[in-house]
């Protein structure tokens, strides 16, 4: 219902013909948070389906299959983490559609870039830092809610990958303290079923958390439009299309990150999986209740190397984890750089068409990715091959021509 | 107004522990009792068998409990998850 009368709302104003382009801006918008959702969803997909795939616990299409429903049911379990974004981090009342275009440019590159080069840093962080970015340019500092943004997205950000490892390093002590009775063969085929449970949770927890942010941008861009009044709940159309959206792009699935996750950073046995996605789903879900907008895949990788500290003998590699680390901190600001120039470009053009500019050059920048990512394409079939130091498997024959 | 909710913090921290390591740990008293050895295929294990029952009567019992301890846990923290997420409007 409600999805009808926005749709009669929006046709209503048809009539007049500054709204015209309003409307168009804000469908645009509403389309670009939606790619983001999905790129979302596909960069992500490892957080929650790495560790069993690289255990074997799940065939790997079965796997991000899977994700992708449980992703969809998260994403209408909890709305704390939309709020957070929609009216927690930027002023409502000094944002216009064009910021929210830009910020989104910013977010999507920055993602597709880490993808390309199988880094999985935070989604989450390119897109707050894009439309953090594209508001400083548009109206200064005062529009940003600096109070929000450190308590809600920078602590929990440098918080959540330490508690989760020290969650994951303690499961993964008493695994294999308690069960040192078993042979390694019953056990790693035990944790190997108790895995495949502990990753549907991380996956919903992802839902309750990642496919808020998206659902909280469109809600600001609602707002923006005056379509929303200030401080209004994301509406049910909103919250289905952004869970189909992400849900979609955990099916697609990041195989280069997953790859990463799987096999670059520890070399991970079924009792530490578990571990580890215990650690993720548990952290988490619980931020997700408290509205804390916290990065899934710092979590999952705290967790992970977590594992690696709980058990004798397991090697981190640290090189990985410290190309990560500085992947993360230049997330939020150079997204904010891309989101700031994209919202200056749309400025000096002028609103419609500085924005539907920026979409043209953002599509671009896509498909010169996606371009490029042909050339040493990591999928289903290559995802678990040894570690050779890069997210993208050396070949023994020459790769096909794209 | 405090930069850091330090009640949502130690929440995270012990919540998390018993949620995210403490089922987990109890997973794994489950699978020791379900090899506990005993009953007609006690034999039937060798060194290197990835054969998770031991047929034990007792060691059956207590696992089914394990598992169905983690699956009500499971089952209860979503359902507040939903609770928290989902305010009821303010009368």
């Amino acid at each position: 219902m409600n999805c009808l009368r926005s749709l009669s709302t929006v046709l209503s104003r048809l009539e007049d013909p500054d709204r015209v382009g309003n409307t168009a801006i804000l469908v645009l918008v509403v389309i670009t948070a939606l790619g983001f959702d999905f790129t979302n969803g596909f960069h992500d997909t490892g957080n929650a389906m790495a560790t069993s795939i690289a255990t074997k616990a799940l065939e790997p299409r079965v796997a991000v299959a899977l994700s992708g429903v449980l992703n969809l049911v998260g994403a209408f379990l909890s709305l704390a983490v939309a709020a957070t974004i929609a009216s927690g981090l930027v002023s409502t009342k000094l944002v216009t559609l064009t910021v929210v275009a830009a910020g989104l440019a910013g977010g999507i590159t920055w993602n597709l870039l880490t993808w390309l080069f199988g880094i999985p840093s935070s989604s989450s962080h390119a897109l707050i830092g894009g439309v953090i970015g594209a508001t400083l340019a548009a109206a200064g500092g005062h529009a940003v809610l600096w109070h929000g943004l450190v308590s809600k997205v920078v602590l929990p950000a440098v918080l959540s990958p330490i508690i989760a490892a020290l969650v994951a390093a303690t499961g993964t002590y008493l695994l294999y303290r308690i069960s040192r009775s078993l042979t390694d063969a019953a056990r790693s085929h035990g944790f190997r079923i108790g895995q495949i449970g502990s990753a549907c949770m991380v996956s919903l927890a992802h839902g309750t958390n990642d496919a808020q942010k998206t659902m909280g941008v469109i809600t600001l861009a609602l707002i923006a439009n005056g379509t929303l009044h200030a401080k209004a709940n994301a509406p049910f159309w909103v919250i289905l299309s952004c869970a189909l959206a992400i849900s979609l792009g955990t099916y697609i699935g990041g195989w280069r990150v997953i790859r990463t996750l799987g096999k670059g950073l520890v070399e991970i046995e079924s009792p530490q999986g578990m571990a580890a996605e215990s650690a993720s789903a548990a952290v988490i879900l619980l931020s997700s209740s408290f509205g804390y907008s916290l990065s899934t895949t710092h979590v999952a990788t705290g967790s992970i190397i977590g594992t690696g500290l709980g058990k004798k003998g397991a090697e981190v590699r640290w090189n990985v984890a410290g190309r990560m680390a500085t992947a993360w901190v230049f997330t939020l600001p150079s997204a904010a750089l891309v989101g700031a120039g994209a919202e200056a470009l749309a400025h000096a053009i002028g609103s419609t068409t500085g924005v539907v500019v920026d979409l043209i050059i953002l599509a671009a920048v896509a498909g010169v990715i996606y371009w490029r990512s042909r050339g040493s394409k990591v999928d289903h079939n290559n995802v678990n091959d040894e570690w050779t130091g890069s997210a993208a498997p050396s070949e023994p024959e020459p790769a096909a021509a794209a | 107004m405090s930069w850091i909710n330090l009640t949502a913090l130690w929440k995270i921290v012990v919540f998390g522990l018993i949620a995210g390591a403490g089922l987990p740990a109890l997973f794994a008293f489950g699978l020791k009792a379900l090899s506990m050895p005993g009953g007609a295929r006690a034999q039937t294990a060798g060194g290197d068998s990835d054969q998770l029952i031991g047929g034990n009567p007792l060691g059956m019992v207590l696992a089914a409990i394990c598992f169905l301890i983690i699956l009500a846990a499971i089952g209860w923290g979503i359902y507040e998850v939903y609770q928290i997420g989902h305010p009821a409007p303010a009368k």
